[in-house]
């Protein structure tokens, strides 16, 4: 039991963080520099980047391309990095150093775009609908998370509920030719395996990264399993209906964010419904405090009477219910068959947008957002001819992943009692 | 009228010791019962009975006269019963109000948090029984004597009768006690009635209208406070004659062995814990330094033994620079380390017996050869540290996990005093420990500092200090406020300074006639 | 602690004894034999059991069976059943009729067909050995690398391209070299997220994912790229390696019987001979079980989790290089098929001591090997292992499970050997 130190007037102590100050700034002239050097280099003046602004064969919601000199593009932000860079070498941003930051990998990966893109179009828009589709089932993985380890249950297994609620949603949907049911299948699969990870980790207390590492064999098995016995043999059991583009009224209309945000699949708006009912439920809701303070202090709940076990139970259920839409979203409002790893270590991406997105709701929007982007990036760019393999380019979203995270972790707060099992003595 | 609470026979067996045998207990409304035994003596097991932790194997309980049974703390507080406990029951990332009706929230349109009216009550609270606290304040802010009152707070919210107080005192300096014992008083006269729980006995002389001794799970005798006097008590509890001050010589320092100049630490998220800080411990001196948990202590220890990086300063060994060397460095130049935590930091709790008292050297001759472990070794120096210092296990090979808690530090005691040291660095070296070991630890740290080693103690127990040291240091908000002579201070001064209050010059050197009124 | 005075024991008690973790000489009383495998046997059995249930539950003969009759239904079951665990048990130890007759011939020719099933059993143990080593090992070091997966990639990239672009070395020279590639690339690989757990506190589970999707992806850039076969039309196909840089194989093909066996079981000694016998080791169980007071005893935690990390990442780039140079001689993309879970599974079965490993990697191979004929006479997919695998899992995991089902005592020695952080940066 260690015995924590009352902070004293919250005196912090700035001089420790000059190097990252330093830091920060040489890192930003480099990309200034390497913005210069690579972009500009054996770069006609006279070309021009295309940017379309409107998703591919929509008609709502048109908005004007945006035809920009590449060269000169890439001088001013290359001047504009410096230009950060200066400041943060010389003053510090204080506070708004992350910004900064966040304004030149901007500004890094627009000048990446511009040089990819030089001398031919690049549908800007369709690449952001792209990676707002891709966010989901991150995103969706994060909420799954949050909902575990907000009561104090790790789960990892997050991918494995994916991968069978994508299974089992292809097979059922396929059927009873019936979206609702599939995906409601989809669903009480990853329910049953969120039940199972409950049981072990909940009741028989084993290690919860240990059960969830299980239920993802178990998942990867049986997927594979049912996948060879029966979808790859009978090609009508894995040609499940799927959602079509729904389109809101009015709110369509809005040049750009229209086409992106409010003409899209059903899958998106169930994922902007679902964060606004986890960010209320959890913060302002007796629901969200009981779940908090059990993945805080097991004990001091249990000693005001809350049932921390079946709070428990009841978060990594809820978790699941959410794996399993984020599951069934892949056959049913992405892919449309089955197809054994489908899911591709989303629900561990998933995981860590929960973690740099501090377990809110939001910022695991954010987080996922990013991560969807950085997904959209590779595919784009492999479409476009890149000089860079799209092999490795597919790379990218783990990459950014791993650099995120040791960036960010133990910056957050993360539920104190997460991944520790309660025992009631 | 029948007595608010009663205990009849409660029994309470746990596997290899009987915690509770055959308890009864009464306690009358308005009235503040002290429940006095050692660490173990069965206590606590009594008292999470009481609150629905633990199921009894025999007896019953019985509030107002009627029978009830308790099988979960909601239980408990429906019967009117609640618990401030050793260890607060607050989550430090939730506001006041949200620690206060968490379990029981009002709520409003369904399911959604009626703060306001829960912020409400808690006014009413403290205005009516003078507990002033904010209830928008997030608890990891508060001072721990705030953070006490919001335990306090959570139960009058709850409309209990009967308040358990387990230990309330472990991290209160002797002001901020006072004041507990001002509430605590006016609780009662309120007509609240109150257990509390301690091994502290000038406490228990002090606020108690009735007090029970407990022994080994047994009530060995009640007494009254008025006429009731500390020896007694003391050997009450432990159930034979308890030898109260430690015996020292006067011994002249030697050359200064530590030298702290200056130090500046912050801890991990850069909050300033240490404050420019100077100290010297001297050869065959006990330097100890006092202060109310959580004032810096923890990270000056971690400092100078290496755990901690200092951000600026100067820690020297013998004149040798050692700021921010690593802890083996530290160790190899000839120092010991007892740590805080002794299952956290000082054992690995599933190694034998045998490699945790090697833990510190097993890489070096003759424990290992190269990289070859040397098992025969190993063993033989098992064997005479078991005998050495008398510790009890069946073997070497057992795991030091399954040892008792006096047991599991004689090991860590052993591993550090048996190596040739110039310097012991001993924190809270007595926590949670029964008498018997108190006794015999205190004995080997004096002895050590009597063979010429220098000693730093940290220790929260301000009777220890005063009894062990030769020189104290006290410690407040990371600063050390005050260095004294330990025969030149009286305990009043020391508990004004551990507050953070500097009495007027000349008075820390005035009252040296009250010096160690020795209780534990 | 392993008290190694020159006690004159059975070998196979003082196995058992290791593998158990109990030590001959502790005053405790001594559990029986059986008391001691009880639980891993009857996880197996009941994961078999519950796989068996599996194979019925899926096969159109039991539900033909079932429509006639409730009898005719079993029936078919157990047909079905026992048809499938027959060609497994059969195709993974050898079918004893056959065995018995090559014998009598004594045709050595025969002999050795007739055992080729059980020596293949032992070729497909191999990778599972060294894979299962390397979790033992980290778990034991307190880190859960479930990149294992990855690290196999690499190491076996690695073995390649040393074992088909250095030319006109002998054998002696060039084997090692190759293996001591893909061991030196499995460890790199396995540095990463080790020095991101150990500077940042990014929790390697994570990390070791994000690992394995890149290496995968790695592989198949650099061999329909850098390092793809002339004339393989772009296929994601290695060229094939060199002869000197074999692993000897023991027989005439098709057996593939081979040398890497045996080193498998050479490192198996040497790991449990450096967790338990060296300061290395104990430095490591130090670090794995209470890293403060690792820290306290002035271990440095950074360079143990680090050194850990490579260790573990070395065996599994064994496992790989092992499988290029052993039995594959050329790199494709379907190398691995879930070395990296499955060796999690490996060192939980094998309560992470490298002995237990070593029979956990035996039943796999069996079992795998087994997969293999059972989906040519069945029909079943080879993916009914992972499953019955993952079964297996939960019960060595939760043995509670296993004692409610066959009404057992409890036992109170359940330790558990991993201990783990959580994420956010528990340092």
């Amino acid at each position: 039991m260690a015995v924590s130190t009352t902070t004293i007037h919250h005196q912090k102590i700035n001089e420790i963080s000059s190097i990252r100050r330093y830091a920060t700034g040489v890192i930003e002239i480099l990309v200034a520099v390497f913005i210069y050097l690579a972009f500009t280099a054996k770069m006609a003046s006279d070309t021009l980047t295309t940017f379309v602004m409107t998703p591919g064969g929509l008609d709502v919601g048109k908005m004007a391309d945006l035809i920009v000199p590449t060269r000169i593009t890439l001088i001013i932000l290359s001047v504009f990095c410096l230009i950060i860079a200066g400041i943060q070498l010389i003053k510090g941003f204080g506070k708004l150093t992350n910004l900064m930051v966040g304004l030149v990998f901007l500004a890094f990966i627009f000048g990446f775009l511009s040089w990819q893109a030089a001398g031919k179009s690049l549908n800007l828009a369709g690449m952001l609908s792209s990676s707002v589709l891709l966010a989901v089932p991150i995103t969706l993985g994060a909420f799954s998370g949050i909902l575990c380890e907000r009561a104090g249950v790790v789960n990892i297994a997050i991918e494995g509920m994916m991968l069978m609620a994508a299974m089992v949603s292809a097979l059922m949907g396929s059927i009873t030719h019936s979206i609702w049911l599939g995906l409601l299948f989809g669903i009480i699969s990853a329910l049953l395996l969120a039940l199972l990870h409950g049981v072990l980790s909940i009741k028989y207390k084993i290690n919860q990264i240990i059960s969830g590492t299980v239920i993802n064999i178990f998942s990867t098995g049986i997927t594979a399993f049912i996948s060879q016995k029966y979808l790859q043999v009978f090609q009508q059991l894995n040609n499940p209906p799927m959602f079509t583009r729904f389109e809101i009224p009015l709110l369509s209309k809005i040049p750009l964010i229209g086409p992106i945000l409010f003409n899209t699949n059903f899958f998106v708006y169930l994922m902007f419904i679902i964060l606004i009912i986890l960010q209320i439920a959890l913060f302002s809701t007796r629901w969200g405090l009981r779940m908090r303070s059990v993945g805080e202090h097991p004990k001091a709940a249990d000693t005001l009477g809350i049932n921390v076990i079946k709070t428990r139970y009841m978060a990594v259920l809820l978790g699941g219910l959410v794996a399993g839409i984020a599951g069934s979203f892949y056959i049913l409002g992405s892919v449309g068959r089955f197809d054994e790893g489908m899911t591709a270590g989303k629900g561990f991406i998933g995981l860590a947008a929960m973690i740099l997105g501090n377990y809110n709701p939001i910022g695991a929007l954010g987080a996922g957002m990013l991560f969807g982007f950085a997904d959209s990036l590779g595919s784009k760019l492999s479409l476009l001819g890149s000089v860079i393999p799209s092999t490795l380019m597919s790379t990218a979203p783990y990459l950014i992943t791993m650099i995120v995270l040791a960036g960010f972790v133990g910056k957050g707060h993360v539920p104190a009692a997460d991944g520790e099992p309660y025992n009631k003595e | 009228m029948a007595p608010i609470l009663q205990l009849k026979g409660i029994t309470k067996q746990f596997p290899g010791i009987l915690a509770n045998d055959h308890i009864d207990l009464t306690l009358g409304k308005g009235e503040i019962l002290a429940l006095l035994g050692e660490n173990g003596a069965g206590k606590t097991t009594l008292m999470n009975i009481l609150y629905g932790l633990y199921q009894p194997d025999e007896g019953e309980i019985l509030v107002n006269g009627e029978k009830v049974t308790i099988h979960s703390p909601t239980d408990a507080i429906t019967s009117g019963i609640g618990m401030v406990h050793q260890h607060f029951m607050l989550i430090p990332v939730f506001t006041v109000t949200e620690n206060v009706m968490l379990g029981s929230e009002p709520v409003k349109a369904g399911d959604f948090l009626d703060r306001k009216k829960t912020a409400q009550k808690i006014n009413e609270i403290s205005k009516q029984y003078n507990l002033e606290v904010n209830p928008d304040d997030y608890v990891k802010d508060l001072p721990v004597g705030v953070q006490q009152r919001v335990e306090i707070i959570k139960l009058l919210y709850r409309n209990a009768e009967i308040l358990i107080f387990d230990e309330p005192t472990a991290v209160l300096t002797p002001q901020e006690a006072d004041e507990l014992f001002n509430i605590m008083r006016e609780l009662t006269k309120q007509g609240k009635s109150i257990i509390f729980i301690t091994h502290k006995l000038r406490e228990v002389l002090e606020i108690s209208n009735r007090i029970m001794v407990i022994r080994r799970g047994k009530v060995v005798g009640e007494a009254d406070p008025k006429t009731a006097d500390n020896k007694k008590l003391a050997e009450m509890m432990v159930g034979r004659e308890v030898n109260l001050v430690v015996e020292k010589d006067i011994k002249k320092p030697g050359d200064v062995v530590l030298s702290v100049e200056d130090l500046v630490v912050a801890d991990q998220f850069k909050n300033l814990v240490i404050d420019h800080i100077s100290l010297d411990v001297h050869a065959g001196q006990i330097l100890g330094v006092a202060g109310v948990q959580g004032n810096g202590q923890t990270e000056l220890v971690e400092v100078v033994t290496g755990l901690h990086k200092a951000v600026s300063g100067k820690i020297a060994f013998k004149g040798k620079d050692i700021t921010n060397c690593s802890p083996r460095v530290i160790t190899e130049a000839g120092t010991a380390h007892v740590p805080e935590d002794r299952q956290a930091d000082g054992l690995v709790l599933p190694f034998t017996v045998a490699e945790n008292l090697v833990l510190c050297s097993y890489y070096q001759e003759p424990y290992a050869h190269g990289v070859v472990l040397q098992y025969d070794k190993i063993l033989e120096n098992a064997e005479k540290m078991i005998k050495d210092f008398d510790i009890r296990t069946p073997s070497p090979f057992v795991s030091v996990g399954t040892l008792s808690g006096g047991n599991q530090q004689k090991v860590i005691i052993a591993r550090e005093l048996s190596r040739p040291i110039e310097l012991l660095v001993a924190s809270q070296p007595t926590r949670g420990l029964d008498v018997g070991s108190i006794e015999y630890i205190h004995k080997r740290i004096v002895q050590k500092r009597d063979e010429g080693c220098a000693v730093l103690l940290i220790s929260p127990e301000l009777d220890e200090i005063i009894e062990l040291s030769d020189r104290i240091a006290v410690m407040f908000r990371g600063k050390i406020i005050a260095t004294v002579n330990a025969d030149e201070v009286s305990k009043e001064t020391l508990g004004l300074l551990m507050a953070g209050i500097i009495p007027e010059k000349g008075e820390i050197a005035s009252k040296t006639e009250k010096v160690v009124e020795a209780t534990f | 602690m392993k008290n190694n005075k020159n006690d004159k024991q059975d070998l196979g008690k003082v196995i058992l004894n290791e593998i158990t973790g109990e030590d001959p000489k502790s005053p405790k009383k001594k559990k029986s034999f059986w008391k001691k495998i009880e639980i891993p046997f009857l996880a197996i059995i009941t994961g078999l059991l519950i796989g068996g249930i599996l194979i019925g539950a899926t096969s159109q003969s039991v539900y033909a069976g079932f429509a006639v009759s409730i009898w005719s239904g079993f029936a078919a079951l157990g047909k079905e059943i026992g048809t499938a665990y027959f060609s497994l048990f059969t195709g993974s130890l050898g079918n004893p009729v056959t065995i018995i007759q090559a014998l009598q011939s004594g045709n050595a020719t025969d002999i050795r067909f007739a055992l080729n099933p059980l020596l293949e059993s032992l070729v497909k143990s191999t990778p599972y050995i060294f894979a299962g080593l390397a979790c033992a090992l980290a778990f034991r070091a307190g880190l859960f690398n479930i990149g294992v997966e990855g690290q196999l990639f690499i190491g076996a990239a690695a073995a390649t391209y040393v074992g088909y672009a250095i030319k006109g070395l002998p054998s002696y020279i060039h084997m090692p070299l190759a293996i001591l590639a893909g061991a030196a690339a499995g460890a790199l690989w396995a540095i990463v997220p080790g020095l991101l757990k150990a500077w940042t506190g990014g929790h390697e589970v994570i990390n070791c994912i994000m690992m394995n999707y890149i290496a995968y992806r790695l592989t198949t850039y650099l061999l329909t790229g850098p390092m793809t076969r002339p004339g393989g039309g772009g296929m994601p196909l290695s060229p094939m390696i060199e002869k000197s840089a074999y692993i000897p194989q023991f027989f005439q093909s098709p057996i593939r019987f081979h040398l890497g066996f045996f080193i498998a079981l050479a490192f198996a000694v040497l790991v449990w001979w450096i967790l338990f016998k060296t300061t290395w080791g104990l430095n490591l169980r130090t670090v794995g079980t209470n890293p403060r007071a690792a820290k306290y005893a002035g271990l440095n935690i950074t360079k143990t989790i680090i050194v850990g990390m490579a260790m573990s990442g070395a065996l599994a780039g064994l496992a790989g290089a092992n499988e290029i140079l052993a039995v594959n001689h050329s790199m494709a993309i379907g190398l691995s098929s879930g070395y990296g879970f499955d060796s999690i599974a490996l060192a939980l079965l094998g309560n992470s001591h490298p002995f237990g490993v070593v029979l956990a990697a035996l039943l796999f191979g069996v079992l795998k090997n087994g997969a293999t004929r059972m989906m040519v006479v069945s029909s079943i997919p080879i993916d009914i292992v992972t499953i019955i695998q993952a079964l297996i899992l939960i019960f060595i995991a939760a043995p509670a499970i296993i004692r409610a089902i066959f009404h057992l005592r409890s036992s109170k020695e359940d330790t558990a050997i991993v201990t783990l952080s959580s994420w956010g940066g528990g340092k």
